[in-house]
C-alpha cells in the first residue's frame, strides 16, 4: 500500500508479474481483465447450455434430473447476463473510452480496479453453489417467489448476495464510467463530438446507476422474506408474489437495454469504418438511445402480461413497448444508410456488425411480436420467447462484442489476428447460431413450454436441429479463444491505424496502445 | 515533492480494491453461512466486516494524504463532485424501490386480496379480508398495532431538520474561515444524528409489531432500518470529517470531503420526510 510513495509517473514502463494485475490502476490493463474474465464465464455458461440441449436432444428424460435440468437454465441466464456479457462491455468501455476521448484513465483508477476484482467474489459464490447441499439455484435467473422463497437451499442466498455484490460492483463501475465521460474529454471533444459508443456507455452507465439499486432493494426483500420472517412476497401476510415481478422488472428492462446499447455502440463504430463513410444520422442516434434508455423504465409490465394487471395496465405495457420500435427502427435504418452507396469490405468485424443488423433485426421484430398482448398470452414462456431473447442477446450483444474484438485486436496486441480464420469463425458462429435458435420460433409458436427438460414427441424434430446447431455453436467459440491466442502471440504487425476508414483519437496512439496514452490530453479540432 | 497538478491525477498501483474483494466475499460468504446455521459463519462474517472496516480506515487514509499533498487539481475536484451526485442518485434508486413496494401493495394489491372469494380449506378468513392500511395480512391471527406519527416519530423529524440546519451552520463557519463555529456546528449535527438514532432504536425497542408482523411490519422495519443504516453512516462520516477539523484539515476553498457528507447527509434528511409521510402518518 506504498500508494503515497510514488505518486507520479516518471516511469513509462508498467509493474510485473502478479502485482500488476490485482494491483493494477491501468484502464487497459483492468479492460484485459474484464474481457479475459467475461470470456472464461461465456464458456463456462456456454457449457451449461451445452447440458439444456444435450437433455433436449431426444424427448423423455436422458441425462439430467428434472431439478439439475432446472440448476442449468438458471445458473446459465444469471452468469451469461452478469458475467459474460455486461462484463465484456465493461471490459471495452474500460479500453477504448479513455483512448476515444482523449483521456489519461478513468476518473477514478482505483475504484475501477475495484469494480473488476468485485467480480470474482460474485463469481465463486455463484459457481461454487452448485456444491452446496440442496444444490444451484433453480428458480430461474428472474428468481421468482414463491419458488425463490422456498427453495430452502443456502445457494439461492448465495446467488443473491452474489448479485448484490455485482450490483456494488456495476454501480461503482459505472459512476466512474459516466464522470470519466462528463469530466474527462479532452480539449474539443465536445459533447455531440463524441464516439457512438462513448454516447452509448454514458446512457448505458445511466441506466444501471438508475436500475442496479432497485434489484439490490428487490434482492433485500427475497432475502427477508427467506430468513427474516417479512411478507413482501407472500399473500398471506399482505403481500403478493407479483410485486417481485414488478420491482424486478423495473430493473430487468433497463437491464436488457443495458446489454444492448453498447453493442449498438460498437457496431455504429464498425460499420462506417469498412463502408468508408461517416455515420448516417449521428445526432438521431444520439437521441435515439436517449429515447429508448427513457422508454425502458415504462414497458417493465410487458414481461407480466399474463402474471395479473388490469387490462388498462396491460394496454398501457404494450402501447409503450411498441413505441420503443421507433427509436430502433432509426437506429437500423441509419446503419443500412451508413453502407449505402458506400466503399465496402467485408473484414471479420464487418462481417458480424452486418450480422448483427440483419439478425438483431430479426430479434426486435419477434420482440414486437412478443409485445402483442393477445399474442403473447400465446406465447409467454414459450420456445419463441427463448428464440426472441437471444436474437437480441446472443446475435445482438454478443456477435457485436466478437466483432469489437476483431475490430480492436490489432490496437490492444500490436498484431493482425488471422483474417482467413476470423471469417470461419463468423461463418461457423453465424450458421450455427442460426441452426439452434431459428427452429425454437417454430416450436415456441406450437407451444413448446420452455424451461421444461422433456416434451412431446412432434417437437422432436426442431430440437435435434437445435442441439446439433448448439453443438457447432459451443466449439466454434473454441476457434475465437484460439485465433486471439495467436494474435496475442505475434502476426503481421499492426499499424497505428490498420483499418484505413476507421476515425477516431484511438488510432492517433500506436499499436499496441503504450501503458500510459494522453497523459497530455490531445486537443480536438 | 510537488506533485504536477497540470495532469489528472492517476494513482499507482494499489491493493486496497482487492482488499475489498476480499472483505466482501467474506462478508457474503460468512453471511450466507450464517443464515442457514452453519456454525463457523459468524466467525467468517466477523472476519469480512474487520476486513472491511481496515480497508474503510486504510483507503480513505490514503485519499486524505493524496488531497493534503495536493495531488487533486480542480479537475479531479470536479471528479469527485459528479461521482458524490450519481452517487446520491443510486440511493435515491434504492428508497424508490422499497417506496414503490409500499405504493403497490396499498394501493393494488391488497384491494385483490380483499377481493379473494377463496373460500378453500385454510383461507376462508381471506373472504372476510378487508383492505386498510396498516394490516399484517389475512391470515394475521393478531390485531396490529400501528406506530403512531405524533410521539417519537414527530421528534425525530424536528431533530433531523434542525440537524441540517447546524451543518449548514457549519458550513457557513467554513467559509468565513470561523473555525469554532464549524467545529460547534459539526458536534451539534453529530449529537443530533445520534441522539435520532437513539430514539429510533428506542422506538424498535418499543413497538408492539415485528419484522414478520405482515407487510406492514416488512416496510415498516425495512424501509426505516436503511434509513437508519443511512444515518448512522452519514454520522460517521461526520464524525470523521469533525476529526479532520480538529486536525486542522480544509479550507474556504478546498472541502469537498465536507461539502459531499453534507449533501449526503440533506438526502438522508429528505428521505426521512417521505419515510414520515408515507409510512408513520398516512
Amino acid at each position: 500500500m506504498s500508494t503515497n510513495t510514488a505518486t507520479h509517473h516518471d516511469d513509462h514502463g508498467h509493474p510485473t508479474g502478479i502485482m500488476r494485475w490485482v494491483a493494477s490502476t491501468n484502464h487497459k490493463d483492468i479492460g484485459t481483465l474484464y474481457l479475459w474474465f467475461s470470456f472464461f464465464m461465456f464458456l463456462f455458461a456456454g457449457a451449461l447450455a451445452l447440458g439444456i440441449r444435450a437433455e433436449l436432444f431426444q424427448p423423455g428424460l436422458q441425462f439430467l434430473e428434472p431439478e439439475n435440468f432446472n440448476r442449468l437454465t438458471t445458473l446459465h441466464g444469471l452468469i451469461m447476463i452478469f458475467g459474460a456479457i455486461m462484463p465484456a462491455f465493461v471490459g471495452f468501455a474500460n479500453w477504448m473510452i479513455p483512448l476515444m476521448i482523449g483521456a489519461s484513465d478513468l476518473a477514478f483508477p482505483r475504484l475501477n480496479n475495484m469494480s473488476f476484482w468485485l467480480m470474482i467474489p460474485a463469481a465463486l459464490l455463484l459457481m461454487t453453489s452448485i456444491f452446496v447441499p440442496g444444490g444451484a439455484i433453480a428458480g430461474g435467473w428472474t428468481m421468482y417467489p414463491p419458488l425463490s422463497v422456498q427453495n430452502p437451499s443456502m445457494s439461492v442466498d448465495m446467488s443473491i448476495l452474489a448479485l448484490h455484490i455485482l450490483g456494488v460492483s456495476s454501480i461503482v463501475g459505472s459512476i466512474n464510467i459516466i464522470t470519466t465521460i462528463l469530466n474527462m474529454r479532452a480539449p474539443g471533444m465536445t459533447m455531440m463530438k463524441m464516439p457512438l459508443f462513448v454516447w452509448t456507455w454514458l446512457i448505458t452507465a445511466f441506466l444501471l446507476i438508475a436500475s442496479m439499486p432497485v434489484l439490490a432493494g428487490a434482492l433485500t426483500m427475497l432475502l427477508t422474506d427467506r430468513h427474516f420472517g417479512t411478507s413482501f412476497f407472500d399473500a398471506a401476510g399482505g403481500g403478493d408474489p407479483v410485486l417481485w415481478q414488478h420491482v424486478f422488472w423495473f430493473f430487468g428492462h433497463p437491464e436488457v437495454y443495458i446489454m444492448i446499447l453498447p453493442a449498438f455502440g460498437l457496431i455504429s463504430t464498425i460499420i462506417p469504418t469498412f463502408a468508408r463513410k461517416p455515420l448516417f444520422g449521428y445526432a438521431s442516434m444520439v437521441y435515439a438511445t436517449a429515447a429508448i434508455a427513457l422508454l425502458s423504465f415504462v414497458v417493465w409490465a410487458h414481461h407480466m402480461f399474463t402474471t395479473g394487471m388490469p387490462v388498462a395496465g396491460q394496454l398501457f405495457f404494450m402501447y409503450s413497448t411498441m413505441l420503443i420500435s421507433i427509436p430502433t427502427g432509426v437506429k437500423v435504418f441509419n446503419w443500412v444508410a451508413t453502407m449505402w452507396r458506400g466503399s465496402m469490405t467485408f473484414e471479420t468485424p464487418m462481417l458480424f456488425s452486418i450480422a448483427v443488423v440483419f439478425l438483431f433485426t430479426i430479434g426486435g421484430f419477434s420482440g414486437l411480436v412478443c409485445a402483442i398482448l393477445p399474442v403473447d398470452i400465446q406465447v409467454q414462456d414459450t420456445y419463441y420467447v427463448v428464440a426472441h431473447f437471444h436474437y437480441v442477446l446472443f446475435s445482438g450483444a454478443a456477435m457485436s462484442i466478437m466483432g469489437a474484438v476483431y475490430y480492436w485486436l490489432p490496437k490492444w496486441t500490436g498484431f493482425m489476428y488471422d483474417e482467413t480464420l476470423g471469417k470461419w469463425h463468423f461463418w461457423v458462429t453465424t450458421i450455427a447460431f442460426n441452426v439452434t435458435f431459428f427452429p425454437m420460433h417454430f416450436t415456441g409458436l406450437a407451444g413448446m413450454p420452455r424451461r421444461v427438460p422433456d416434451y412431446a414427441l412432434q417437437f422432436a424434430e426442431f430440437n435435434m436441429i437445435s442441439s446439433f446447431g448448439a453443438f457447432a455453436l459451443g466449439i466454434s467459440q473454441l476457434l475465437f479463444l484460439y485465433i486471439v491466442v495467436k494474435c496475442i502471440k505475434g502476426g503481421t504487425k499492426a499499424d497505428a491505424k490498420p483499418w484505413d476508414g476507421a476515425e477516431g483519437l484511438e488510432w492517433t496512439v500506436p499499436s499496441p496502445a503504450p501503458f500510459h496514452t494522453f497523459e497530455v490530453p490531445p486537443t480536438v479540432k | 515533492m510537488s506533485p504536477n497538478t497540470n495532469n489528472y491525477y492517476v494513482p499507482s498501483p494499489s491493493l486496497w480494491p482487492l482488499i475489498a474483494s476480499i472483505a466482501l466475499f467474506l462478508m457474503a460468504g460468512g453471511f450466507a453461512m450464517q443464515m442457514n446455521d452453519i456454525a463457523s459463519g459468524n466467525f467468517v462474517l466477523i472476519a469480512g466486516v474487520l476486513v472491511f472496516f481496515y480497508l474503510l480506515y486504510g483507503w480513505f487514509r490514503d485519499v486524505v494524504k493524496e488531497s493534503l499533498s495536493g495531488f487533486y487539481n480542480k479537475q479531479v475536484d470536479v471528479s469527485f463532485r459528479w461521482s458524490m451526485g450519481w452517487f446520491i442518485f443510486s440511493e435515491v434508486m434504492f428508497f424508490a424501490g422499497f417506496f414503490g413496494a409500499l405504493f403497490y401493495i396499498r394501493n393494488i394489491s391488497l384491494n385483490w386480496i380483499s377481493q379473494s372469494t377463496l373460500a378453500w380449506p385454510g383461507y376462508s378468513s381471506w373472504t372476510e379480508f378487508t383492505s386498510t392500511w396498516p394490516t399484517n395480512g389475512p391470515a394475521a391471527t393478531q390485531a396490529l398495532e400501528a406506530m403512531s406519527p405524533w410521539g417519537l416519530p414527530a421528534i425525530n423529524t424536528l431533530i433531523l431538520l434542525v440537524s441540517g440546519a447546524t451543518l449548514t451552520y457549519a458550513h457557513w463557519g467554513l467559509m468565513k474561515n470561523n473555525r469554532k463555529q464549524l467545529t460547534v456546528g459539526l458536534i451539534l449535527t453529530i449529537a443530533l444524528g445520534a441522539i435520532f438514532l437513539y430514539l429510533q432504536a428506542h422506538e424498535y425497542a418499543e413497538a408492539a409489531f415485528t419484522m414478520d408482523s405482515g407487510i406492514y411490519g416488512s416496510t415498516f422495519y425495512l424501509l426505516t432500518g436503511f434509513h437508519g443504516l443511512h444515518v448512522t453512516m452519514g454520522t460517521i462520516m461526520l464524525a470523521i470529517v469533525l476529526f479532520r477539523v480538529l486536525k486542522g484539515h480544509f479550507d474556504s476553498h478546498n472541502h469537498f470531503a465536507f461539502e459531499a457528507v453534507a449533501w449526503y447527509w440533506h438526502f438522508v434528511d429528505v428521505v426521512w420526510l417521505f419515510l414520515f409521510i408515507f409510512v408513520y402518518w398516512l
